[in-house]
């Protein structure tokens, strides 16, 4: 009945049974929280202060407290935008496109990815907000009836094609999430001892009781939130991409832009899974089932996306020269021989050279230099978007505005904020939530693990199943 | 009103579906079977349909692209028309984002909204569970118990002769 592929790595290692999975995910939400998970929320609760302060300045004394100036109006706000809206793309690729895939390793690494889905957007989603100067007038990016006469807003701006994009890419990704989480709170609910956590799990769980009825309507969901989250990914960046590329500034207004931030997006966020994943088997001691087979998977496509990244800065540059446009072929010169050198050459070494490492087999394999490599990555994708912005920004057609950009304080503030933000809630996250989609993990656990599930077998009406692996 | 029911217990997903199959063949009616995690071909053993929430998600969709088209077209054609960068006022082209992301949030609100009503899924103390190692590692058939049925050996025997582990009885406060 079991079948060890020759070829296949198992997903699963250790023998694990059901009931094993049960535990060693439930461990750390049933535990009393250790101190490493308290000494990292510490550090990541001093980042979130760091980010209302941050916040704080920026509302009270205005935009003015960050290094914008008139040429470069855009700069360290929108490259983290872009940055963080990235990373939240691999999260929707692991539950959605590599479900559509039957990528079986998907499984194990799916809940946390797209928790960081939806963290990353959170934090994405402050820069434009932060930007707007006045918060709390935000709603006006809605279409919403007004008594200003009957003024609508401006369905031709890319930048309210972004709303549209981020909400519903944030609020489809939310309910994703956590239709995956319901059968896994039922599980915790059905283990919990004390009275607050029962009747917690039980109000998260939704009356779930794994019935054949609701479980074959939960594929069905799943599946069709995958086919329309699957298109969802792929438009998203690309209406982020549209920000710029439906403008006139060289170096911006370019039609590989699409195609080139959807794989830049994913390989960022691919980047950001393994950094976490790497700490989180660590200290959740769930080396079992994030395995080695696992990393490489996502090594893969690193090496594939990041690829596609280092095609597109050449065609970029190679256009920019055979379009024979001055205006164009200046931005690209600049952005590698200009001020700014520094920039696109880190861009180049972290994005185009280091994934190409993942050749070898033995570095795909190694946790440590996936680990640095996952964040050299992560620097060069926004390296990446600080050099299309500001490099383009800084010297465009009138050289009399030319002019350098500096971050003030309060921009590397609000960027090193969010990333505390992202952390406290990720942490909240791991404690409170089980990590691993154990559902889906023992639904593969017959024919992707080690040994099979549950020891004593009862040999009689299977042969019928043997054929079938 | 008290309902009693038959629980078999298998820790297999194998031996259930053949279990399945061999007592709704003799003639027994299953109430219901939970697991732990999604049985595959349990559908057409247990004769669930197929689900019509695809159904529902297409016509969700549906509404979300047209009520965009509207919205865009009414507004910046009809009722507040303006100039945008020389485009006309119905600049379809422009509208298409928009529309497309309205598609898929309605096609998506529209499912799992009717998913959570259809399969009652709402937040509650109460836990329905028939046996809480279901959520766990354990496979539970659940066959109900009408008045003046006597014979409760014969159908132990039928689900341990399938392979349960065990047998239970629980009633059920309804």
């Amino acid at each position: 009945m079991q079948h060890v592929s020759p070829i296949r790595e198992p997903l699963v290692t250790g023998g694990k049974t059901y009931h094993d999975i049960t535990e060693d995910v439930c461990r750390q939400v049933e535990a009393r929280p250790n101190i490493r998970w308290a000494t990292a929320l510490a550090v990541a609760l001093v980042g979130l202060a760091i980010f209302i302060y941050s916040c704080y300045r920026t509302l009270w004394y205005g935009i003015g407290e960050w290094g914008l100036n008139k040429t470069v109006g855009w700069a360290w706000d929108i490259t983290n935008f872009v940055w963080w809206v990235g990373i939240g793309h691999a999260g929707t690729l692991i539950s959605a496109i590599l479900l559509l895939f039957r990528q079986k390793w998907r499984t194990s690494i799916n809940r946390a990815a797209e928790a960081m889905t939806i963290f990353a957007v959170i934090c994405a989603a402050m820069f434009p907000v932060l930007h707007m100067g006045r918060p709390w007038l935000a709603y006006w990016v809605l279409p919403l009836p007004n008594t200003f006469g009957s003024l609508w807003v401006n369905f031709n701006s890319p930048l309210l094609w972004d709303v549209f994009a981020i909400s519903t890419y944030f609020s489809v990704s939310l309910v994703f999430w956590y239709i995956g989480l319901i059968p896994d709170f039922a599980t915790i609910r059905d283990r919990a001892t004390g009275p607050i956590a029962r009747r917690a799990y039980a109000l998260l769980s939704f009356n779930w009781t794994g019935s054949a009825k609701a479980w074959s309507r939960y594929e069905t969901v799943s599946l069709i939130l995958a086919g329309l989250a699957t298109p969802l990914v792929l438009s998203v960046h690309t209406i982020v991409s549209f920000d710029f590329a439906t403008s006139v500034i060289p170096g911006w207004h370019t039609t590989i832009f699409p195609p080139y931030f959807v794989a830049g997006a994913i390989f960022s966020g691919f980047a950001m899974v393994l950094t976490l994943m790497i700490i989180t088997r660590k200290l959740f001691k769930l080396e079992d089932y994030i395995t080695l087979e696992h990393v490489e998977s996502m090594n893969k496509v690193i090496i594939l996306t990041g690829s596609i990244v280092g095609v597109a800065y050449i065609t970029e540059f190679f256009i920019a020269w055979y379009s024979q446009v001055e205006y164009e072929q200046y931005a690209f010169i600049n952005r590698a021989t200009g001020p700014y050198w520094w920039a696109y050459w880190s861009m180049m070494t972290c994005n185009v050279i280091t994934p190409q490492l993942f050749w070898f087999r033995g570095i795909r394999r190694s946790l440590t230099a996936t680990f640095i490599i996952s964040i050299f990555v992560n620097i060069g994708m926004w390296f990446e978007r600080f050099v299309i912005i500001v490099t383009s920004l800084h010297r465009d057609y009138l050289p009399s505005s030319w002019v350098m950009f500096s971050p003030t304080w309060i921009d590397i503030g609000v960027y090193v904020g969010t990333m505390g933000l992202f952390s406290t809630l990720f942490l909240l996250f791991c404690k409170f939530f089980p990590v691993v989609n154990m559902a889906e993990v023992k639904s593969i656990l017959k024919s992707s693990s080690a040994v099979k599930p549950n020891t004593h077998a009862h040999m009689h009406g299977t042969a019928k199943d043997s054929n079938k692996h | 009103m008290t309902k009693k029911f038959v629980l078999g217990i298998y820790d297999d997903e194998d031996v259930l579906l053949h279990a399945i199959e061999n007592i709704r063949a003799a003639g027994t009616k299953i109430y219901d079977v939970f697991s732990p995690y999604p049985v595959h071909g349990i559908d057409d053993v247990l004769g669930i349909k197929r689900s019509r929430l695809p159904i529902v998600a297409f016509f969700c969709g549906l509404f979300g692209t047209s009520f965009a088209l509207w919205m865009q077209i009414w507004m910046l054609g009809f009722d507040w028309p303006m100039i945008i960068g020389g485009k006309p006022h119905i600049a379809l082209p422009s509208f298409i984002p928009v529309t497309f992301e309205l598609t898929v949030l309605c096609a998506a609100f529209g499912m799992v909204i009717t998913f959570f009503i259809v399969t009652s899924l709402r937040p509650s103390f109460k836990v329905p569970v028939f046996d809480k190692r279901s959520t766990d590692d354990k496979f539970v058939m659940a066959i109900e118990i009408n008045e003046g049925v006597t014979d409760m050996a014969a159908l132990n025997d039928l689900l341990r002769s399938n392979g349960a582990i065990e047998v239970n009885q629980k009633e059920v406060i309804k």
